[in-house]
């Protein structure tokens, strides 16, 4: 889940009374579960709060390479570089699915990418956090791809049928996204005790972020509410962040790590754990650009758009030139 | 006549370090390319590289007999005995670069990997039946990206011409053979390289000309990569990034 802080337009769901005959025939086709398509009758504010939620999402697949990628080149098995290859490959790949779902409400992938570079836009709060030792490649799998997953599982049903899509093939890779992660950790934590520390360390410096990552409590949320009702947003953000530490405390336990929690316990009444939330200052500093790698983050993606125009600009040139000439032979 | 081992091990480390010095460079682009698809070409090349990487070294460590993995050839030798052409270590430099270092470099394999298919050597052939399919599709693609880019704009034609004279003096060292090219040759495992070098010049200067690109005249050739001779200074600082881990904490699993 790559999708933070988005906000509906408008002031809240409004009342079958308050709605036009359009936008009551799209709320019945939503809670029919009938797919809104893209050449459908939308509400200009449905297709304003996707066009940020996707947008962000598919920036994070792409920043989100940078933190993986910064360990391609020291992978320590011929193996794991290939898998890192891979993942990092599906997560490109993920963002074009992603621009192109975007681009099916009247968007176009360039006008997305000069909103995510100059700052308009936001990707995922995670990715402005540094990749330190190895073990951070496997926590990144598992509690990063394993939070995604928590929120993309349930997106698979969204409303809007090419984001549905989008969201079943992403979720796919995704799950061995998580497991990769995992197996990392599993072999470090395993392993010598300078893994050990490896993994402890990555556990540390992640989890929070990790937790972060559903937003900060939506329970009262306005936006929040017009989009459960739109169907774009399922789940609230607490009720995802619950399932990711019930889902996760075992596994670490399984790993012999120590979650850097110590109000972390078992609540028999609720049926799941109670834990510290995560510092929402620091949260809110990492949106506004103060994070550890914001400016790295972002900087990358700059410098990788500036100094590819001549690339794109050749090419496009070149395909100019070759349908000239076609048009000339005929 | 079966090759004698040294001289197998040798030629199979050739074809591996070269596989894997270039997999390296080329993933060293992950997450900065020009554009979203170019990054995904980039990474699945990075990746077929490093899948014929574990294959040749992984048969280099066979024929060696020293219970070694391919991982031990890869990340614990030091630069004297990395057998890849000079060609493959060189920087990145700009996307142009990188693409026409690709090309230079896909077109031997294309030509050359086609003839290992016929090797006297089953796992050779068994590599190169793999491997050869991937390459016919690399050579396609970066032939593709230098035609449109040397046929593009004022600007991305000056900077592959400008790629393709920095990088000419090193496609002489491909086609270059010693005893170990005339043993695999004799044996019947591989090809002695100068016999293919007016095949290659033949599918390099179509391409070449269709991206409106002059190909320097001066045969002069860089060596010493294949034979280990003396590598490039790049060579090290890319084997110190990628050996640290297994260098840092030796006898680790990972």
């Amino acid at each position: 889940m790559y999708a933070q802080m988005v906000k509906s337009t408008g002031s809240g769901v409004k009342s079958r009374d308050e709605m036009s005959d359009e936008e009551r025939a799209f709320q019945d086709k939503v809670d029919a579960d009938i797919k809104i398509e893209p050449r459908d009758w939308m509400p200009e504010g449905y297709r304003k709060t996707l066009i940020r939620q996707i947008g962000q999402h598919a920036h994070s697949e792409i920043v989100g390479q940078l933190p993986e990628g910064n360990w391609i080149t020291r992978a320590p098995t011929l193996e794991r570089k290939m898998i890192l290859l891979a993942k990092v490959q599906d997560e490109a790949g993920h963002g074009l699915y992603l621009y192109c779902a975007a681009e099916t409400l009247g968007v176009t992938r360039d006008d997305l990418t000069e909103q995510l570079l100059s700052g308009k836009m936001k990707y995922s709060s995670i990715f402005n956090y540094p990749t330190l030792n190895w073990a951070d490649i496997g926590a990144v799998g598992w509690l990063v791809d394993g939070a995604a997953i928590m929120n993309q599982v349930p997106l698979q049903r969204t409303s809007y049928g090419p984001y549905s899509r989008a969201m079943i093939r992403i979720c796919k890779e995704e799950s061995f996204h998580q497991r990769q992660g995992y197996d990392i950790m599993m072999k470090m934590a395993q392993g010598s005790e300078a893994q050990k520390k490896m993994a402890q360390d990555a556990l540390n410096r992640f989890w929070y972020p990790s937790l972060m990552m559903f937003g900060p409590s939506d329970a009262e949320s306005v936006h929040s509410a017009q989009s459960m009702a739109w169907k774009i947003k399922i789940n609230t953000n607490d009720e995802l962040r619950q399932k990711f530490v019930d889902q996760t405390v075992p596994q670490a336990e399984y790993l012999g790590l120590t979650i850097p929690d110590e109000n972390l316990k078992w609540n028999e009444e609720k049926g799941g754990y109670d834990f510290s939330e995560p510092d929402w200052t620091e949260f809110f500093e990492v949106l506004k650009g103060n994070g550890p790698c914001n400016k790295e983050r972002l900087g990358d993606r700059v410098k990788a758009w500036e100094d590819g125009a001549w690339v794109r600009d050749g090419l496009l040139a070149h395909a100019e030139k070759k349908a000239a000439r076609k048009v000339a032979a005929e | 006549m079966a090759a004698e081992k040294n001289l197998l091990l040798e030629f199979l480390l050739r074809q591996g370090d070269n596989a894997l010095i270039l997999g390296h460079r080329v993933s060293e682009w992950c997450g900065h390319a020009p554009v979203l698809e170019e990054d995904i070409a980039l990474a699945n090349t990075a990746l077929d590289l490093i899948g014929q990487t574990q294959m040749w070294l992984g048969y280099a460590a066979e024929v060696q007999g020293e219970g070694k993995t391919a991982d031990d050839l890869a990340f614990l030798r030091d630069a004297w005995d990395f057998r890849n052409v000079l060609l493959t270590e060189l920087p990145n430099g700009d996307f142009g670069q990188t693409l026409m270092r690709q090309f230079l470099f896909d077109a031997f394999q294309s030509v050359y990997l086609a003839r290992l298919l016929g090797s006297s050597d089953e796992t050779v052939a068994a590599i190169a039946a793999k491997a050869s399919k991937e390459v016919a599709y690399h050579v396609e693609r970066s032939a593709d990206t230098v035609v449109g880019l040397g046929d593009g704009t004022e600007e991305s034609h000056a900077r592959m011409q400008a790629a393709l004279d920095y990088l000419w003096p090193y496609v002489g060292e491909m086609f270059e053979s010693d005893a170990v090219d005339t043993a695999m040759a004799e044996s019947g495992v591989a090809p002695d390289p100068a016999t293919l070098r007016e095949e290659y010049d033949a599918l390099v200067t179509r391409v070449l000309t269709d991206a409106t690109l002059t190909i320097p005249e001066s045969r002069f050739a860089h060596k010493g990569g294949r034979t280990g001779q003396s590598h490039t200074e790049h060579l090290g600082h890319l084997l110190t990034t990628m050996q640290w881990l297994q260098r840092a904490y030796p006898g680790n699993t990972w």
